[in-house]
């Protein structure tokens, strides 16, 4: 099959392990609930903004390796960055994600999300890796709903 | 921890030839990812024997057309086989007649149609329709939806610890409110067997009705609706080695006779003028629009199929798998079964340390071997036990101990990965 390695990486496994910014903001600004319904993943997400920039962000949560490490590397990369710019990255990581298995992806301008390179090979495992971006995207547009991957 | 103990029929030696069983199955002989595949996700789907898969062919090469409305030769003989069809599936569940069968798309419409003929026809404001804390989705938000539309209320019987519904547990909450009682047969979560026999018995002491969801004892156990004495029992095809698709409802003739009809259309129906509509006789009074006619005969097929490989030799042989697994993963360190009710089908739920269920389901996936992880369309009981998912390893007919073996030895993996 596919190599579970190219899945499975060491960073993946490591933020599985110890997820960064894995812990309650008292004082949001943002807040959003994601949930996967097919697996029962759950996630709490956390934004403290300054202005139109992510001061400061993190999560809480139940999910699956991948999702869990793909919510604690994209709160390390949205941190600092503007809106329009976390945006940006999100675009690319879903380019990243769903572009043709056939093609190898580079991850350019994504650092280290790019360790998410081998999820496009296995697409049960998508919505595992979108989950963090989708509860991101609904805490920025402040949607009060509960946001899903379905 | 303990090996559950119970066989589901007692005294009956696993007589099964399990490879001469597998030899009837084509799928069972591809590799996956390289990998000899190892079936265990049975509780969702079965694989399908040769008998099932020929006659669909065949239906289609040979028979088909439409029935109950031709004259001409190939339309008598689709007739001929789907109500032949029909009593092979009576005859399997143990119905006294062919007309108490309703063919469906499976146990969800079934149980659809019986919840919306009540909603029509029996249930007012402030009823009650009691369900267990095991139920599947599909026996849930069909009453909710009832519930909704006629102000009933449901009532849910808690479960244990080990994944049991106490039958002093159901008898308290039976009242004279409750107008029905739908409880599953088998758990597809966790795989307890049910005591429905005494919940039948309890709630015909009070005239309630009883529906009971055997899409996943159908499979594992023989069943005798006449005995067991329930209104109504829901299965599917697809989990009895059968097309996906089709399922029947049993029903007693007095309640099949006092539900409305469940959609309107075509061949449900004896006379239509626009004034007035008389419907059809049983069964086809629920059966609008043209069937899934192949389905039907493959159902048929996969009911006699069952009968003839013996459903007695079929729950032993399914035991045996059932220790095994058990003992085998719960020597796992850090594995905890979830479900341990001593009267249980092969169904092994399972969590594995920190390892969420769904890296395991796609590890065990790289190793050939198919499980189900997730909540199982039954968030209730993960609720229950304040867990998101759960990995589900469900035996079948066809699987070996060599199978158990490697699904075990796959889960060591899977801890070597995540170490």
């Amino acid at each position: 099959m596919n190599d579970l390695r190219d899945l499975y990486q060491e960073v993946i496994l490591d933020h599985n392990k110890s997820p960064h910014n894995y812990r309650e903001m008292a004082d949001p600004s943002r807040m959003a609930l994601g949930h996967n319904p097919l697996c029962g993943d759950r996630l709490r997400l956390y934004i403290r903004l300054d202005g139109d920039r992510i001061a400061d962000v993190a999560f809480q949560g139940s999910g699956c390796a991948i999702s869990k490490a793909s919510a604690s590397l994209m709160t390390d990369a949205v941190k600092g960055k503007t809106l329009e710019e976390a945006e940006a990255l999100y675009g690319k990581f879903h380019d990243l994600l769903t572009g043709p298995p056939d093609v190898k992806a580079t991850g350019a301008g994504l650092g280290k999300l790019a360790v998410f390179s081998g999820v496009r090979e296995f697409p049960a495992r998508v919505k595992c890796a979108t989950l963090a971006w989708h509860t991101l995207e609904s805490a920025l547009k402040n949607a009060p709903e509960v946001a899903k991957t379905e | 921890m303990k090996a559950t103990a119970e066989t589901l029929v007692p005294g009956v030696d696993p007589a099964l030839d399990v490879e001469k069983i597998r030899a009837q199955f084509p799928i069972l002989r591809q590799t996956v990812h390289g990998k000899r595949l190892v079936y265990l996700d049975n509780a969702n789907t079965t694989q399908k024997p040769r008998a099932v898969i020929d006659a669909d062919r065949v239906y289609y090469e040979e028979t088909n057309a439409n029935i109950h409305r031709g004259t001409h030769f190939l339309s008598e003989k689709a007739t001929a086989e789907y109500e032949g069809a029909r009593a092979k599936v009576a005859r399997f569940l143990g119905a006294r007649a062919p007309k108490e069968v309703v063919f469906t798309r499976g146990t969800t419409e079934a149980i659809n149609l019986v919840a919306a003929g009540f909603a029509t026809s029996i249930l007012k404001e402030g009823d009650e329709i009691l369900v267990t804390g095991l139920e599947h989705h599909s026996n849930i938000v069909p009453w909710q939806l009832a519930c909704g539309r006629t102000g009933a209320k449901l009532v849910v019987v808690p479960i244990t610890d080990s994944g049991e519904v106490p039958v002093e547990e159901f008898a308290k909450r039976l009242s004279d409110r409750t107008k029905i009682a739908a409880v599953s047969h088998v758990s597809n979560a966790l795989g307890t067997v049910d005591p429905v026999e005494e919940f039948i018995r309890l709630a015909r002491a009070r005239n309630v009705p009883v529906l009971v969801d055997g899409a996943q004892a159908a499979p594992h156990v023989p069943i005798d609706v006449a005995a067991l004495g329930c209104d109504f029992y829901a299965v599917s095809g697809h989990k009895m080695y059968g097309p996906t698709g089709i399922g029947a409802l049993y029903g007693t003739e007095a309640w099949l006779e006092k539900l409305p009809p469940y959609q309107g259309g075509g061949d449900m129906i004896s006379s239509v003028t626009f004034e007035k509509t008389t419907y059809n006789e049983l069964p086809w009074k629920f059966e609008a629009g043209t069937a899934n006619i192949a389905g039907g005969i493959g159902f048929g097929v996969a009911a006699d199929w069952l009968t003839e490989v013996g459903l007695p030799a079929v729950a032993a042989h399914e035991h045996g798998l059932l220790v095994r697994a058990t003992e085998a993963l719960s020597a796992i360190e850090g594995l905890r079964v979830v479900g341990t009710a001593p009267r249980k089908a092969a169904v092994v739920s399972f969590l594995l340390g920190d390892v969420h269920p769904h890296d395991i389901g796609t590890i065990l996936d790289g190793e050939g071997i198919a499980i189900r992880t997730g909540q199982h369309c039954a968030q209730p009981v993960m609720d229950r036990y304040g867990i998101g998912a759960t990995a589900r390893a469900s035996f079948g007919v066809y699987n070996t101990e060599e199978e158990v073996d490697a699904l075990a030895a796959a889960l060591k993996k899977v801890q070597e990965v995540f170490a």
